[in-house]
């Protein structure tokens, strides 16, 4: 198996940084490699994008290369395709993936498509780099979860990172990739630290998952938020059940075989993940497994997500309706 | 007839006390944010007010309109309770939303509002459906449509006003030019001097009014709505005004000045009418300063209400999605309370 690559054979530096300031990180590396490289989006120059993600960046690379656009998503993100078409490597930053309705078209018919219509004539070297997920208040319109219209769509490739490094390893991956990768950021982990390498050619192949901690009881394939709660909730159970934890971090394409040989071991898969539930990415996951491991399952497979509603305003509602730690315990507990 | 008559001493007194209920309430909203009360974020309308009550007056009742992000001032000038909209920030039961909305969402289909809305550009295609009722029913109303001056490059904006245009619908685009969106500036958004230059492209009449005028745009919106109901079609609004706040509180503000903003606090709007309102005779100072304590009280009393009111039980998340039953959401949502049961 391949692993995660990196310059150089010594041993290998890195240093405590935030999710943020992973992206942060690998956005500058790459303006600085790579002159075809750009940033487009709303706000993503002196205000350093409303995440703070893009901070000080059109400082050092200035106006022409990180570009505040006109609020109109549609008209950037097709430019973005037409000048990924024609040679230049655009990063588009959708400030809220909710916000991909405005601008679906160009992906779907023109971005997805170009490649194969044109028969491979066209290459797409897109990256959209987009904020998902509840927990801020922030209500319906600025909390969803899409990522799987996107990982499902034929024609792009998705990715979702749950900690500092794969921030870091996927974003470059994504940028350096010939075709278009949509990377998903959950809101809520920008501040969660982690060790990032500091290699400049550290990447993440596409299409990788990770064990992030080994357990033999049950596999717990989370995404986002949830590989950092799931993480918690396999320390807390330690010694009473043994959790084997898994950031999915590609969704498409999808890692299989490191899912199988997991759930080959424990016999029990629990999927955690923010989408809503039918159709989701759950399901995909779910299904890879059944069709290569069916005979090693002990028990039902369980999906942790959102009950196909959206993310409410209230406190109260919202901290329903997402899912924590604690559903991922109940799931566990519901199969052992 | 308009639902505040800004031509009467009367409507001139109401529309002052409109302005002043949207500064009020958006300046405890502030407050209230700044103390960490509210959740979300909230984009305050302070500076705007007369826009949102000069259109809102010459509108009728039964007329619609749709709003944007910042829509706390719409919902006051259209007619919309404090107390409940208090309530809808605090995320509470009794709020306009049952809370499932909060600041950016705040809707009353019945008062005419057809909501507050997280994403920009998207209230003028509405604006455009309110007024296509109007016409296949025949009722003599119009649909105005609030928007910013960032949301003039968004696409469907543009493809709204030309279906109105070419349909000749009673709608009327409203463009609030506060010379933002978020921190650029409109000159770094468009290419044109003023936004109301894009009427042209759609053969309506389009014109740039000040919105640090009540009357003015009092009397552009009832002109415009005038023309809507005679089957003329759409006008397109500019109002040149000034968020005095952040885009959203929190806001560091590294794109402007305090001076920059003080060149339009000395043009306040609120400030002004009260003046012009006193020199004749229509409202005494002693009166004003009571109508201004008697604001002042309510919002207060409507912000200690919201804060005790009850929050929704965690159940009614997973109601109102469907007008129909939809067995998944509630199996899901079975499944999905950890002891089967209630959350913890
Ligand atoms: C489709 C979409 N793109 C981007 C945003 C993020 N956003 C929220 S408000 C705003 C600025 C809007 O500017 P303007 O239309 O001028 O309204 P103002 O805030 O000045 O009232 C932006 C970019 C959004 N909510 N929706
Ligand atoms: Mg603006």
């Amino acid at each position: 198996m391949s692993t995660e690559s990196r310059s150089g054979s010594g041993p290998a530096q890195t240093e405590e940084m935030t999710v943020r300031e992973a992206i942060r990180l690998a956005l500058r590396e790459e303006l600085e490699r790579d002159e075809d490289v750009f940033l487009i989006g709303e706000d993503v120059g002196a205000f350093g994008g409303v995440f703070e993600v893009t901070g000080g960046l059109v400082e050092d690379f200035g106006e022409k290369r990180v570009r505040d656009t006109p609020i109109s998503e549609a008209g950037f993100m097709g430019a973005a395709v037409g000048a990924a078409a024609t040679g230049t490597r655009p990063v588009v930053e959708i400030m809220f993936a909710d916000f991909m309705g405005v601008c679906s078209e160009q992906i779907i018919n023109q971005m997805a498509k170009n490649r194969y219509m044109f028969g491979g004539k066209t290459e797409m070297p897109v990256t959209v780099r987009t904020t998902e997920g509840g927990g801020m208040g922030a209500a319906s319109q600025h909390s969803g979860t899409l990522h799987t219209w996107f990982a499902h769509f034929p024609g792009v490739m998705a990715v979702a990172p749950g900690t500092p490094r794969a921030a870091k390893g996927l974003l470059k991956s994504a940028i350096r990739s010939n075709d278009p990768v949509f990377v998903f950021e959950n809101k809520m982990i920008y501040e969660q630290k982690g060790e990032v390498p500091l290699d400049e050619d550290y990447t993440i192949p596409l299409g990788q998952a990770k064990v992030e901690r080994e357990g033999e009881d049950v596999t717990v394939v989370a995404t986002q938020r949830m590989v950092g709660e799931s993480l918690d909730l396999a320390e807390e159970l330690d010694g009473d059940i043994s959790a084997e934890v898994i950031d999915l971090r590609s969704l498409y394409p999808l890692d299989t075989d490191t899912l199988v040989e997991s759930v080959k071991k424990t016999g029990r898969l629990v999927i955690a993940d923010e989408s809503p539930l039918s159709y989701g990415t759950h399901a995909e996951v779910a299904t890879r497994v059944m069709e290569n491991a069916f005979y090693s399952l002990d028990a039902p497979v369980q999906r942790v997500g959102v009950a196909d509603v959206h993310i409410p305003f209230s406190p109260e509602l919202e901290n329903e309706v997402l899912p924590h730690g604690d559903d991922v315990e109940a799931a566990i507990r519901r199969i052992m | 007839m308009v639902a505040i008559d800004i031509e009467s001493e009367e409507g001139q007194r109401e529309a002052l006390r409109r302005m002043l209920t949207i500064r009020a309430f958006d300046t405890k909203a502030g407050d209230l944010f700044g103390d960490g009360e509210l959740p979300g974020f909230v984009h305050l309308y302070i500076g705007e007010e007369a826009v949102a009550v000069g259109a809102c007056s010459a509108l009728e009742e039964e007329d619609y309109i749709t709003s944007t992000h910042r829509g706390h001032g719409h919902c006051i000038a259209k007619g919309l309770e404090p107390e409940q909209m208090m309530s809808e920030l605090y995320g509470k039961r009794d709020g306009y939303c049952n809370g499932k909305g909060g600041s950016m969402h705040i809707a009353d289909v019945d008062a005419g509002m057809l909501g507050a809305n997280g994403i920009v550009g998207a209230g003028p295609p509405l604006a455009t459906g309110a007024a296509l009722t109007s016409h296949l029913r025949g009722e003599d109303t119009v649909a105005l449509a609030f928007f910013g001056d960032g949301a003039v490059a968004q696409g469907q904006i543009h493809e709204a006003i030309n279906i109105a245009a070419t349909w000749k619908l009673p709608a009327i685009f409203l463009v609030e030019n506060n010379q933002f969106g978020e921190g650029t500036p409109v000159e770094k958004q468009h290419n044109v001097q003023h936004l109301s230059e894009t009427a042209e492209a759609y053969n309506i009449p389009g014109f740039t009014v000040d919105g640090m005028d009540v009357t003015a745009v009092f009397e552009a919106v009832r002109e415009a709505r005038k023309r809507a109901l005679n089957g003329e079609g759409p006008t397109f609004i500019e109002a040149d005004t000034y968020r005095y706040r952040g885009h959203f509180e929190g806001d560091q503000q590294p794109y402007r000045t305090k001076e920059d903003v003080a060149i339009w606090q000395d043009r306040d709007a609120i400030e002004s009418f009260k003046q012009k309102l006193i020199d004749a005779g229509t409202i005494t100072e002693a009166e004003f300063d009571e109508m201004e304590s008697e604001i002042h009280d309510r919002i207060e009393q409507a912000a200690a209400d919201a804060k005790e009111a009850p929050y929704p039980d965690p159940s009614e998340a997973y109601e109102d999605m469907f007008s129909a039953t939809v067995p998944e959401i509630n199996e899901f949502a079975r499944q999905m309370r950890a002891d089967g049961g209630e959350r913890q």
